[in-house]
């Protein structure tokens, strides 16, 4: 099964609305709860991270019976030093996304947390972040 | 607790979701910044927030948190009400600030997630 949704930049409005869709779809798949929250956390904040940081972009996920598989690609400008944006509390979030409650530092590190995988490509053209979480239900 | 003594202890106001008032909640957090909330990973949180937009009712929902409080009298806008009661959410209102809102819930049984 698959889904798209786009992502246009700087719309806050409309920020979750990706995952939210996904989450009604998990939901009635009967994928654990506990599974779903982290499918729509890591998604959640990737969507922000669009919104927030780039010139737009798309999200594509695809279901199978064992996993989800999200792709959430931008245009750009890039992120310039993945290892650094990865690190918890680095954030070059401008004030207007800190108003929304975001912007500190904790965006990577929480789809890190709530992926079972996490792929991150990036150059000036654009980011492209390839996320995979399991069905099976995850003992941390 | 119920959420309908939450309302009472923090002399607050009840914005959306008043068929789930008998709802119980035992634990509270306190924090303006969404990523912090969406690293719970228990749900039988009140969520007390100062931050009043669409980004906070979608935070609650990623994260199977179903009722909010807004402190120093924050109004939600039309579309945060309509998106809370798509999910069933409660939203309440207080004058007070987040650390007296904060200390009288504890003082009431709420307890801290951490």
């Amino acid at each position: 099964m698959n889904q798209s949704f786009s992502i246009p930049a700087g719309d806050f409005s409309h920020a979750g609305q990706a995952a939210s869709e996904i989450k009604r779809l998990l939901k009635q798949l009967n994928i654990p709860p506990k599974v779903i929250k982290r499918v729509v956390v890591a998604l959640y904040e990737a969507e922000v991270n669009v919104v927030a940081h780039s010139f737009g972009g798309s999200i594509s996920c695809t279901i199978t019976p064992e996993h989800i598989d999200i792709v959430v690609s931008d245009c750009g400008p890039g992120i310039s030093d993945i290892e650094l944006a990865m690190s918890e509390g680095y954030s070059t979030a401008s004030s207007e996304v800190r108003e929304m409650g975001f912007g500190a530092g904790m965006g990577l590190p929480n789809i890190k947390n709530n992926s079972d995988s996490l792929d991150i490509s990036s150059s000036e053209q654009g980011t492209s972040i390839h996320m995979r979480v399991n069905f099976k239900e995850h003992t941390p | 607790m119920k959420l309908k003594e939450v309302v009472e202890v923090i002399n607050g106001r009840i914005i959306c979701g008043d068929a789930f008032l008998d709802r119980e909640v035992h634990l509270g957090f306190a924090s303006d910044l969404m990523s912090e909330v969406l690293t719970l990973l228990d749900e039988d949180i009140l969520l007390i927030t100062g931050l009043s937009n669409i980004q906070s009712i979608r935070t609650a929902e990623m994260s199977d948190i179903t009722q909010i409080l807004f402190v120093r009298g924050k109004q939600p806008t039309k579309n945060m009400i309509d998106l809370a009661n798509e999910h069933e959410m409660v939203i309440m209102t207080t004058p007070y600030s987040m650390f007296r809102a904060s200390y009288l819930l504890h003082e009431s049984g709420l307890k801290p997630v951490y």
